[in-house]
């Protein structure tokens, strides 16, 4: 950006810590260690790390917005002209919402469930801008319209609860463009939303930048929203920027060999078949930061100075900076070192699908399957209509091999698969498993079978029971289905079971709480897989986790299945999970699929313009990735009220006469290829 | 909004009968009439006579549910469970054993009983939110930490001590207030003062301690974070955003109560010599007049059914959310 301006934004050596233990036992473990990064009006800084790298709570240090024990250690926060480490509260609070607003990742529960929207747009505007009454109303109107919100005026009286996350999200912005900022702090903006609603939001953020010449600071850990969004990118590592680069630098040569690993750790179609890069090791804790390069431990090019000396900044060109010795010497021409080095471009892959026939057994045969769920009203409680949550789905998966069932929130993927398993009854159509039907037996009738089907769940926070040990989680399924009788045999079984996750053994006698987030879907997976399943339904196993322990679950996943001929039935919103891990795909809308076939055919050549959409909204980790984005105008309707017709046509781009009457029968678009669409040719 | 109430009193009608039966269950199968009148007359020199004829004159002579001699309706009406549960439902509770009818004898003490029973819960409300306000803006200060340990002292103290405490301190000592009694109209004022501040001393550790737990778990939540990141100041936050939504599980805690604030207090209203319902209860109960004890029982559970359905109206009106369809 403009360079001889001056920055809106300068942060210096900002350092800030948690307290941590009681009173007189107390220490603060630094969190964000010396922080430096300068933010001009109308350019956007895209702060990117994985969880716990010390983003958010950067972008909080700003604004003196921390938690109880959060506590700024020193540094320098200069905006406009005063340090606002110095500023007594008083003047912080001008600051607040006034100067510099932020927005948080969370639209639900970011706004004050009962305080109306307009109430709560006024209250800044009365703050910041003394605006009271009837100018205060025109004021809110204005900027619910600005923020794209039909029908604004209706929406000012509402409560965040009737409203959509996507709108939510608009109304969370409208609240923060309230007191005109110079800066504004977006902390995973879209993180909660779904990519059609995302691809909204981030067009509606960078229009409102560009039309207000705000700096934008956006904290996230989505490359492709980076690439997306940001003119310039720090990257952050256990509290310190290692990499700042201008965004054409950072994606075309990422240099930090932190930010090349998470470009390399990306689930993507060219590494199908192979393994995905993972991170050997973790993070170091707070509590022990190394004293060299905090990376050092997991770095593939690291040698005695890294774990010595703590790296400074070394410049490349134009902004690129990077703190690594590596890259220091590479620059200095002293190659010494990069030589023992491996790129992890030239990371082994395993050849595609070699070696692997297509297996055509069939292991689950879904037909027509429906869960409607009643609603109840009136003094009687008469049944008026029905959540059609799931509305005749058919699909086949075969032993060993993975179907993606791919949908935005509340298009029924999840019920799909619960219904599979009978965990919800479904309403009507079969699932047969191996040839026995499921739909209709008798909890008794099920137990034994549910050996042979297993789910793993999207939280490995909430779905593993904090009060039982890893060995009992993993023992209850094994004794509770007669897997395995003596308490000897148990014991080796559990143990081996931990070690196939890549887990210690030892594991078996901690708890949850002391695993962190990947080690628990570990977990999870063991516990799946201690009763010898055949279909495993994975529910979004890793939309919880960061990319590099995502990668490592991935190619978990993808081994076991290998080994095992484990079948999976894969939910999931991520495009980049079913493009690595996927051999057919069905993607879902409103209750029904509305495409499907393989991988290939529904991700390279889809046919229905849903699917067209929903892949062009995928945010791409790379320059020229993205093609043209269709944007699809409104948010997907309530499946108890489907529209007329096909029930993508108030949204699809290409709907014509037919669509609005009448739902699309199935058509054949190839041999292996399905798609309920008047488009295509029947 | 409306089917909802309509559906919830209908709820009602089999939870009172069930109530009504279990009540007759207790007083006239497990303790028999002929117990009653033991108990009456004095279980020592008593005859199998004295015991009849004291049953008769009070209706206690006839079958429990089915009089099989009696001609007509009245197989069923001439009978126990008819004339002295079943009238319950209309609001008629008969005489007590001293002859006097317990339903003006309700309507005359709830006014005494509502006279303490109101201002300590409003008050109490009042002062005990208030302190939990001021413990969770000085959150994880000497002052938050000193404040919960006052609570918990506080609700570690028997309710008998601040009775017996204050009568002495306040009355005998310093002879500021009565110690008891109580007198109708506008100079009941000084016969109120002491039990209603003792009511509410006495209530301030526990509700206080709680109200704090849910005035801190809101400030922990995303929307207050929201707040403060508007340049709102922390009081702005705490009476705007934080309580609002605390009063939500506050309001709908205390709103059950309400209705069983017209039974009075046994304690206080006995200690203090006020002649509401709750010393009618005791007295009762120390007289073995089981016809007013079965009226008390049977209007308490009546009051807190209406607490109940008082409970789900409030939510409407605190938590937008919520609306009965």
């Amino acid at each position: 950006m403009n360079e001889e301006q001056n920055p809106i934004l300068a942060v210096r050596d900002l350092r800030m810590g948690f307290a941590n233990g009681v009173r007189h036992a107390q220490r603060v473990l630094a969190a964000v260690d010396g922080v430096s990064f300068d933010v001009h009006a109308g350019e956007t800084l895209a702060l990117l790390g994985e969880s716990g790298c010390g983003k958010s709570a950067t972008a909080l240090s700003l604004l003196r917005l921390l938690p109880a024990a959060g506590r700024v250690l020193g540094g320098e926060v200069r905006f406009e002209g005063s340090d606002l480490l110095q500023l007594p509260e008083a003047d912080m609070r001008a600051v607040r919402g006034g100067g510099m607003a932020m927005i948080f990742q969370e639209p639900a529960t970011s706004l004050n469930p009962v305080l109306t929207v307009g109430r709560q747009i006024d209250e800044v505007l009365e703050k910041h801008l003394r605006l009271t009454g009837a100018a205060a109303q025109a004021r809110a109107l204005e900027l619910l319209k600005a923020v794209g919100i039909a029908d604004a005026e209706r929406r000012l009286s509402e409560y965040p609860f009737q409203l959509s996350g996507g709108m939510k999200q608009r109304v969370m912005i409208a609240v923060a463009l309230a007191g005109n900022p110079r800066l504004l702090i977006a902390d995973e903006p879209t993180t909660a939303l779904d990519v059609t609603i995302q691809a909204q939001i981030l067009d509606l953020l960078r229009r409102l930048q560009a039309e207000r010449g705000m700096g934008m600071l956006l904290i996230t850990h989505d490359l492709g929203v980076v690439a997306q969004m940001a003119h310039r990118v720090g990257v952050m590592y256990a509290g310190e920027i290692v990499e700042e680069a201008p965004r054409e630098a950072f994606f075309t040569e990422p240099r930090h060999p932190y930010t090349q690993k998470l470009f390399a750790a990306l689930p993507d179609l060219s590494r199908r078949g192979g393994k995905l890069e993972t991170i050997a090791g973790q993070v170091p804790p707070l509590s022990a930061m190394p004293a060299g390069c905090r990376f050092a431990a997991r770095c593939p090019h690291a040698w005695e100075r890294c774990r010595e000396e703590s790296p400074a900044w070394t410049d490349l060109q134009d902004g690129h900076r990077v703190r690594c010795h590596w890259v220091e010497e590479q620059q200095r021409g002293e190659s010494r070192h990069s030589g023992e080095s491996r790129n992890p471009e030239a990371h082994p892959w395993i050849p595609a699908f070699a070696g692997v026939t297509v297996a055509v057994e069939r292991l689950l045969e879904v037909d027509n399957l429906r869960v409607h769920f009643p609603i109840r009203r009136g003094f009687f409680q008469r049944v008026v209509g029905h959540v059609k949550a799931v509305d005749g789905v058919s699909l086949e998966l075969a032993r060993g091999r993975t179907l993606a069932l791919v949908g935005e929130s509340g298009c029924g993927k999840t019920t799909v698969g619960k219904a599979i398993l009978q965990l919800i009854k479904p309403t009507e159509g079969s699932a047969v498993l191996d040839g026995l039907e499921l739909t209709g037996l008798s909890r008794r009738a099920l137990r034994p079978l549910r050996r042979r089907m297993q789910m793993i769940f999207q939280d490995p926070f909430a779905s593993l029971n904090p009060r039982l040990s890893v060995g009992d989680i993993i023992a209850e399924g094994m004794s509770a289905l007669g897997v395995v009788g003596r308490a000897k045999e148990l014991e080796t079984a559990i143990g081996a079971l931990l070690e196939q996750v890549g887990l210690p053994a030892d594991a078996a006698h901690r708890y949850p709480h002391e695993f962190s987030g990947g080690q628990r879907q570990r977990i999870a997976i063991a516990r799946a897989l201690a009763v010898q399943p055949e279909l495993i339904v994975c529910d979004e196993p890793t939309s919880a986790l960061d990319v590099s322990v995502q990668a490592q679950i991935l190619n978990l996943l993808k081994s076991l299945q290998e080994q095992l001929g484990l079948a999976y039935l894969f939910i999931t919103h991520n495009f980049a999970v079913v493009e690595y891990l996927a051999h057919e795909v069905a993607v879902m809308y409103l209750g029904r699929i509305v495409e499907r076939g393989t991988v290939d055919e529904v991700l390279h050549s889809p046919r229905h313009p849903y699917t067209r959409a929903l892949l062009s909204a995928v945010p791409s980790p790379r320059l020229d990735g993205s093609p043209e984005i269709i944007r699809l105008p409104g948010e997907t309707p309530s499946p108890a009220k489907p529209p007329k017709g096909c029930h993508f046509h108030p949204r699809c781009p290409q709907a014509f006469d037919v669509c609005r009457v009448n739902y699309p029968e199935p058509r054949q678009a190839s041999p292996t290829q399905v798609v309920r669409c008047h488009l295509v040719a029947p | 909004m409306l089917a909802y109430l309509l559906r919830r009193l209908l709820y009602a009608i089999p939870i009172l009968i069930g109530v009504n039966l279990i009540t007759f269950a207790l007083f006239f199968i497990v303790n028999t009439p002929d117990d009653m009148a033991r108990m009456q007359l004095g279980v020592k020199r008593v005859t199998a006579e004295a015991i009849e004829k004291w049953k008769a004159e009070r209706g206690y002579d006839k079958p429990l549910f089915v009089n099989a001699k009696a001609p007509g309706v009245d197989v069923v009406t001439d009978t126990i469970f008819f004339s002295k549960s079943a009238r319950m439902f209309v609001g008629d509770f008969g005489r007590a054993e001293d002859g006097r009818d317990i339903t003006k004898e309700i309507t005359s003490r709830m006014g005494p009983s509502l006279a303490i029973a109101l201002p300590t819960f409003i008050l109490g409300l009042f002062v005990t939110v208030s302190f939990a306000l001021l413990l969770a803006f000085f959150r994880a200060t000497y002052l938050d930490f000193w404040g919960v340990v006052l609570c918990v002292a506080m609700m570690s103290i028997s309710g008998l001590f601040y009775i017996i405490g204050g009568q002495y301190l306040i009355s005998k000592l310093w002879r500021l207030v009565p110690i008891s009694g109580y007198t109708a109209g506008l100079d009941a004022w000084k016969f109120l003062i002491l039990p209603v501040l003792i009511g509410v001393i006495s209530g301030i550790g526990s509700s206080a301690r709680w109200y704090r737990t849910i005035f801190l778990e809101e400030i922990g939540k995303d929307y207050v974070r929201t707040a403060r990141a508007k340049g709102l100041s922390e009081i702005t936050v705490l009476f705007r955003h934080v309580l609002r939504n605390a009063m939500i599980p506050i309001l709908t805690g205390v709103v059950v109560v309400i209705p069983l604030l017209f039974m009075g207090s046994l304690l206080t209203e006995s200690f203090f010599g006020i002649p509401g319902l709750g010393s009618y209860t005791i007295d009762a109960i120390n007289a073995q007049d089981f016809a007013v004890v079965r009226a008390m029982v049977f209007i308490g559970s009546v009051l807190y059914i209406v607490g109940l359905i008082l409970t789900d109206i409030s939510y409407t009106f605190v938590d937008p959310r919520i609306r009965f369809e």
